[in-house]
């Protein structure tokens, strides 16, 4: 950095959860064939009109106070007027001059230290469709056309790649405990711009550069990266930034110059006189805030306090809003909570995060965690084998634990049948036993395993180690 | 007996007593409207359907069914607002061959009512003119002087329920759209308040002064017909209820007070012929017992330039999802921007491009300040001195345009005659409130007399018509 100092803000896009689009009654969905939840409305045929999704209104509300911004009284709506294939009237209806959510702060942790974010406003505003490349022809597909989207737009608080990534980390935790988003960001339901100029310590900021395309919160710290080294070799040189839309390729780990940044002018922002201003009485934002799910930091405090579970646990059981309800579904369906958090945490978080995936998929349901813990209560089967075996099959899986144990034959021996194999490993191993009585008393575990594999890991463990204890120690007498 | 004399509520007395049938008189207007050919009223005539729905409601009546206040009388409807499965065009080639997927509210109100849609009157293209000579589809002629125009953009509107080819029409109003042509073709037409009718289904000129209103023969027609449009719908988010209902409507204006606006009877523009003929209405309402009060509105004059400005404006914006990729002519052209780009060169008239381009100049870059947030305040102004004149009064009246239909071949000379013969009639789309043209002259060319009145009181405006009417 050579004595340049970075200035990052962000700009989230982030789809709301609802049932239907922005303006008009089609699903809101993800996927699916193309041009399969279109209408006249989101298509803009001549004539049709725009009807305001109330329940986008109530989510734009809620992530305003998730993120400790201030819910402005009254809003009026925006057309941003431009030529795309994918944008069909021409405008995206948006919040120019008066948002429904003014500025805020938000806290943030980053190495250990607490840091402030300034928000700037939250607008709601449509999405756009999609452009599908096929060789040289390009086809549209308007399914994601008026989709409702919030973006976010935070204040250039952030000094380092790091700062960017914990706070947009803590921005998508926030929003996805409000119930606002699911914040998967390789599905593109969220998205994140980043602004970044550089300057020298003390000096005005620089001139910055908007960075767009940024499908992970790894992508948004390799770009603050590869940015922040362009932009200060051009000022070591004597060069001057220019003010533009750069593309991030994450693949390639470079950006790429796309446009000048458009100047106010060029949008030709003009107010949307379809739809009347928004007015937002004092009792509907303190009901929309009465409605909203617990946060992380109250669930924390609750499995501390009322479960007993250690900080750790907790920490990790609401690092992500879906972990945190699956523990909350499972201590309902009966699953002693320290041993519901040892499964999540141990068996849960490694499958929920596939390989380069940021997002948490749960693919199993509270009631199979308590059904496997009673499973392992009544001694049908161990722990190890719930975590190790049942655990991964269950995962996806529509089956009850019972039956998956069933069918993987992984009910645990009886006492006896532990006894006759831990007799049988001492009798096959000889040497390692001789070894033991010699004094090299770690060979135990190596015995034990041995004795837990012959009986294909379906071994009492406390009656297998307590047998093994017994044998060797009657040998050594 | 010509049935196509008869207003709309002797027709639809005499086809729900079953005296006529709705297959008859359905068949007698497109006999005329054939007939008639050369008045250009209609862009397209919904002949099969037209008929297929008089047929229906035939056999309802003679099975003695339930029937709408409408049924079987052939309404026409401006080839802008969508009538399902029916072509629309919006008098542009754009459209040439577009068929609308949907009904607008108000084609579904009136087909509800029993209405038999007959077909989609000519108009300027995208409602953009008032000579009804920006048409893809060539000019109407005015049916009682045929050398001249009949008004616009709802020219053909007028001319067909002037001529007698419908009973009644809809036409729309952005800034005196139904009333000029109406005051030029000697029929009634309102512009009702802003958001007494859902605009669901009009391809938007501007949408914040658009609205749908009733062109008709008498004052009592264009009262059922808004009678039947009107009211609050889910699918426009600026509609409301306005609790009208037409068989209130009392003729009256004894003890009413009317003020008229002095910058109006002071206008450069306004003939002489015109004037006298206001004149003389004025007594007429006087000696009806109406008290008539001279006031000033001093920012009546500036009503021209911001409604240019904000219709404009709008118009840019709302036009631009004409690109020629999912509806309408697309012109052949390398990639997004060259398609695009010819499709509206090619697809648009002059008119329409020309506005276009003031609406985009207004909103770029420092002129959004300079011209677009100007023509909002100044439309505020409006409204907000329109409405102090109307405390004081029950309404104000005013001519509806300053002359009378000008010959075909005329082509105004100055900008200020090109777009100050709307000056008129824009102050009600600007300030939102109703406002209903009615015919005053007793011979030649005819002349509109116009009443606004105060928002969600058209009650007041046809009682007070009717009463000036049956006084002349």
């Amino acid at each position: 950095m050579s004595g340049y100092e970075m200035m990052i803000g962000l700009e989230v896009h982030c789809e709301l959860k609802t049932e239907s689009k922005l303006l008009c009654a089609c699903k809101n969905a993800f996927g699916g064939e193309p041009n399969t939840r279109i209408c006249p409305v989101c298509t803009g045929y001549p004539g049709v009109l725009p009807s305001l999704n109330g329940k986008a209104v109530e989510l734009t509300v809620a992530a305003g106070l998730a993120l400790g911004c201030k819910i402005e009284g009254l809003c009026r709506w925006d057309r941003k007027n431009y030529f795309y294939p994918d944008l069909p009237k021409a405008w995206q209806t948006t919040q120019f001059g008066m948002p429904l959510v003014g500025s805020g702060m938000m806290e943030y942790e980053e190495g250990g230290e607490k840091h402030v974010l300034r928000i700037n406003r939250i607008q709601l505003e449509e999405d756009a469709g999609k452009l599908l490349h096929d060789g040289d022809r390009t086809f549209v597909d308007f399914n994601r056309c008026g989709v409702p989207l919030i973006e976010i737009v935070t204040e250039p608080d952030l000094r380092s790649p790091g700062q960017a990534a914990a706070a947009l980390t803590e921005i998508k935790k926030r929003l996805k405990f409000a119930g606002v988003s699911d914040v998967k960001m390789q599905e593109g339901s969220l998205r994140c711009d980043v602004n970044l100029s550089v300057a020298k310590k003390g000096d005005p900021p620089g001139v910055r550069t908007e960075n767009k395309n940024l499908n992970s919160v790894k992508a948004v710290v390799r770009c603050c990266e590869y940015e922040a080294a362009r932009q200060i070799k051009i000022l070591s040189e004597g060069g001057s930034v220019r003010c533009e839309t750069r593309k991030w390729d994450d693949f390639a780990g470079k950006g790429i110059a796309m446009r000048a940044k458009e100047s106010f002018g060029d949008y030709k922002f003009i107010a949307e006189p379809d739809i009347p201003p928004v007015e937002l009485s004092s009792g509907y934002v303190s009901s929309v805030a009465a409605s909203l799910p617990p946060s992380a930091s109250a669930r924390r405090q609750k499995y501390t306090a009322c479960y007993g579970l250690p900080e750790y646990d907790a920490e990790v059981l609401t690092c992500d809003c879906a972990v945190s309800d699956l523990f909350d579904d499972a201590v309902k369906c009966g699953a002693d909570p320290k041993k519901a958090s040892n499964i999540i945490m141990t068996g849960v978080l490694r499958l929920a995060k596939t390989e380069g995936r940021e997002d948490y998929e749960i693919k199993i349901d509270g009631a199979r965690i308590a059904e496997g813990l009673a499973l392992v209560g009544r001694g049908v089967i161990s722990l190890n084998s719930f975590i190790g075996s049942v655990f991964p099959a269950l995962w996806g899986s529509t089956e009850c634990a019972e039956d998956t144990v069933v069918r993987l034959e992984l009910q645990q021996l009886s006492a006896e049948e532990t006894v006759k194999i831990v007799e049988e490993t001492v009798k096959e191993n000889d040497s390692a036993v001789a070894e033991y009585l010699s004094g090299n008393k770690k060979v135990f575990s190596f015995l034990a395993g041995r004795a837990m594999k012959a009986g294909a890991g379906r071994c009492n463990p406390a009656v297998l180690n307590e047998t093994l204890n017994k044998i060797l120690n009657k040998k050594g007498d | 007996m010509d049935l196509s004399t008869l207003t709309l509520k002797e027709i639809s007395g005499k086809i729900a007593c079953g005296e006529v049938t709705a297959t008859e008189v359905t068949e007698n207007i497109l006999l005329r409207i054939e007939r008639e050919k050369q008045l250009n009223a209609y862009i397209t005539v919904c002949r099969e359907s037209a008929l297929r729905c008089a047929y229906e409601t035939d056999k309802k009546i003679a099975a003695g069914e339930k029937t709408g206040p409408l049924a079987g009388v052939p309404v026409a409807v401006k080839d802008n607002i969508a009538v399902k499965d029916e072509r629309m065009t919006c008098a542009s080639a754009f459209l040439k061959n577009y068929i609308s997927p949907y009904d607008a509210t108000a084609v579904e109100k009136l087909k509800n009512a029993g209405a038999v849609i007959i077909g989609k009157t000519n108009m300027d293209e995208f409602a953009m003119g008032a000579s009804n000579k920006n048409s893809a589809y060539g000019s109407v002629k005015n049916p009682l002087f045929r050398d001249c125009v009949p008004g616009g953009s709802s020219g053909g509107s007028a001319a067909a329920v002037s001529a007698g080819l419908c009973y009644a029409a809809l036409g729309t109003d952005t800034g005196g759209s139904v009333r000029q042509p109406s005051s030029f073709c000697g029929v009634v037409g309102l512009k009702p308040t802003y958001s007494a009718v859902s605009r669901y289904g009009v391809t938007a000129f501007a949408s914040s002064l658009d609205q749908i209103g009733p062109v008709t023969r008498t004052v009592e027609d264009n009262a059922i017909i808004f009678g039947v449009i009107c009211g609050r719908d889910v699918r426009d988010a600026t509609s409301a209820d306005c609790g009208f209902n037409a068989a209130e409507i009392r003729p009256g204006l004894a003890g009413r007070k009317i003020c008229v606006i002095n910058e109006v009877m002071r206008s450069e523009l306004l003939s002489g012929e015109v004037k006298d003929a206001f004149y003389a209405a004025a007594e007429t309402m006087k000696r009806a017992g109406a008290e008539i009060e001279y006031v000033s509105m001093p920012s009546f004059d500036a009503g021209i330039a911001a409604y240019v400005a904000v219709s404009c404006a709008e118009a840019a914006s709302t036009l631009s999802r004409f690109d020629g990729l999912r509806y309408g002519e697309r012109a052949a052209g390398c990639g997004y921007d060259e398609i695009v780009a010819n499709s509206r060169a090619r697809g648009f008239g002059d008119e329409v491009k020309k506005r276009i381009m003031i609406g985009n100049f207004v909103l770029k870059g420092d002129n959004y300040e300079k011209y677009y947030v100007t023509a909002m305040k100044m439309r505020a102004r409006i409204k907000s001195e329109l409405n102090g004149i109307l405390r004081k009064c029950d309404f104000i009246a005013v001519p509806t345009a300053p002359t009378t239909a000008p010959g075909a071949d005329y082509e105004p000379q100055t900008l200020k005659q090109k777009y100050y013969g709307d000056m008129f009639t824009v102050t009600a789309n600007l300030s939102g409130n109703p406002a209903l043209s009615v015919p005053m002259k007793k011979s030649g060319k005819p002349a509109g007399l116009q009443f606004i009145g105060r928002c969600y009181d058209e009650k007041t405006l046809y009682s007070a018509a009717s009463a000036y009417l049956s006084e002349k």
